[in-house]
């Protein structure tokens, strides 16, 4: 999976104080080490297991993810505008990778 | 099993009911006479899911799509986008087209073969494998240029025996159970077996399935339902298989093409 | 075995056809279920033994679910998230999968606003339980039941 590719939607620019939606979404087949190939074998787990999200190299919100998240997974939270900078955004995949994207944000 | 069939009747009612309540624009945006893109018939969550790009999983093929086109490969170092500039001018209801009849081949020819046809002779690429993640990411993306408009196969000229042979192929009973694709997804469609079944229409592919959690071509779709029927798989590329392809493409001659669909 | 896979093998399309047909008949997963006990524990552990209240806290989801690969559900907390009154944690619990958490959210007053919207997949019909920790100390949940329908050609 070495070509993992994550979007992430964020307002460019927000009134300080503004409540602002954050949508983030990755390719990803989240295998829940609960399926079997036709030979009979299970598929070993590796799904994404964290999520977070940072302003300016500090966290503000964080998600652990179990097998039960769907595949390419979605997930949308808010924000309060509080500075302008740019946001990280990381997922932990249970091989050890980080995916990463970031977004920059102007608050007046 | 009865659990089952009682909630999958159930469903049906209430997707039925879910569909026959659709706000009218969408039911005039996805038919075109008696034809009903299987977008009418998909759950409210489900439409939702396609609508929002954002939300639409099968976006992150056509972004992927959109980086293979300008991006160089092969010995000629060229990209698609070296001959084809601007995808979204250029290719701009080319995929409402496919399949099409090719007087070079002297064949019909499905979109990914078109692909894999221009990275061999002008980029003097590999193919892309079939139903690998990029070839449906370039196919996504082409197709999706056309997002809206149309759907228009010819089955007239050169390609009308090949839209013959498709449609006996649609109706023809095959496998252990004796049915043909028109079994299921016939003038019955809608309600057929205590399920939503679609028309048989290709106007979303690649489409991405909840069932499969990625993105399938039409192809792929033809595996699952030969499956289903207890019948031999096609032959990948076959005659028989493109012919199919062009009939199911043009059944849905008239509605919009809405690559990259969602669909349960 | 993901299509990927096979398309990282160089099989032919003929060959993927034929896989194709498999993963049909093998994808319903073979999953041993979780029981609502277990799941009772799990929360007794998030909420640390006291019962939730009902009530400040809304699960969103739909009655039925076409395919249970992919049910959206969206929590919401009514709260000031304000330093002194917010929410810490949103847990999402389905009874009956195979492994009943679904996922944690953590928030803090940066939030502004206690939502979450996700996907998860349901092994079966099943009652989905939201609870929500606030920075008090007490908890709050809220259910739903979702039907999870499989067609007649099952997928």
């Amino acid at each position: 999976m070495a070509d993992i590719k994550a979007r992430v939607k964020v307002p460019s620019t927000a009134a300080k104080g503004e409540i602002i939606e954050i949508k983030t979404m990755i390719a990803h087949d989240m295998e829940s080490g609960q399926r079997k190939d036709k030979s009979g074998k299970v598929i070993p787990r590796q799904i994404i297991n964290k999520f977070t999200c940072s302003l300016n190299g500090k966290e503000v919100f964080r998600s652990d993810w179990y097998t039960a998240v769907s595949a390419n997974p979605y997930l949308s939270f808010f924000l309060r505008a509080s500075e302008s900078g740019t946001f990280d955004f990381a997922w932990h995949d249970d091989n050890g990778s980080i995916y990463k994207a970031s977004a920059p944000i102007t608050v007046s | 099993m009865r659990p089952l069939i009682a909630g999958a009747a159930m469903t049906a009612a209430l997707l039925a009911h879910a569909a026959a309540h659709a706000a009218g624009a969408d039911s005039a945006k996805y038919s075109a006479g008696d034809k009903r893109s299987g977008y009418l018939f998909s759950s409210p969550d489900t439409r939702a899911m396609q609508d929002d790009d954002f939300q639409n999983p099968g976006m992150a093929w056509v972004d992927e799509g959109a980086r293979l086109w300008s991006k160089a490969d092969g010995a000629a170092g060229k990209s698609c986008g070296s001959c084809h500039g601007d995808a979204a001018s250029t290719m701009k209801g080319v995929a409402a087209a496919y399949p099409k009849f090719n007087n070079h081949l002297g064949k019909a020819i499905d979109l990914e073969q078109r692909i894999n046809i221009c990275r061999q002779r002008a980029l003097q690429a590999k193919p892309f494998p079939a139903e690998s993640r990029e070839l449906l990411a370039l196919t996504a993306y082409i197709k999706s240029q056309s997002r809206g408009l149309p759907m228009h196969v010819a089955v007239d000229g050169p390609a009308a025996p090949l839209f013959a042979e498709g449609r006996k192929a649609y109706e023809e009973p095959r496998g252990q159970n004796g049915m043909s694709c028109a079994s299921c997804h016939g003038d019955e469609a809608g309600n057929r077996r205590l399920d939503t079944v679609s028309q048989g229409q290709s106007n979303g592919f690649p489409t991405y399935r909840l069932s499969w959690q990625t993105l399938g071509s039409v192809q792929r779709q033809f595996g699952n339902c030969l499956a289903s029927m207890k019948a031999k798989p096609l032959a990948a590329d076959s005659q028989e298989a493109i012919a199919l392809e062009l009939y199911v493409a043009a059944r849905g001659n008239g509605l919009p093409v809405e690559t990259p669909a969602v669909r349960k | 075995m993901s299509d990927r896979a096979l398309g990282r093998a160089g099989l032919t399309r003929r060959q993927i056809l034929i896989g194709t047909a498999g993963i049909g008949l093998m994808a319903m997963p073979r999953w041993v279920q979780a029981t609502p006990a277990e799941a009772a524990a799990a929360i007794a552990k998030i909420t640390g033994g006291a019962k939730p209240a009902a009530g400040r806290i809304t699960l969103r989801l739909p009655q039925i679910a076409e395919n249970g690969n992919s049910v959206q559900f969206a929590v919401a907390v009514d709260s000031p998230m304000s330093e002194a009154d917010h929410v810490k944690s949103i847990h999402v619990i389905a009874e009956e999968n195979p492994f009943p958490q679904v996922a944690t959210f953590y928030l803090s007053p940066a939030n502004g606003k206690a939502e979450v919207t996700m996907r998860m997949r349901l092994a079966k019909t099943q009652t989905v339980r939201a609870i929500a920790v606030m920075s008090n100390g007490s908890a709050y949940e809220a259910q739903q039941e979702v039907k999870v329908t499989i067609g007649g050609c099952g997928g």
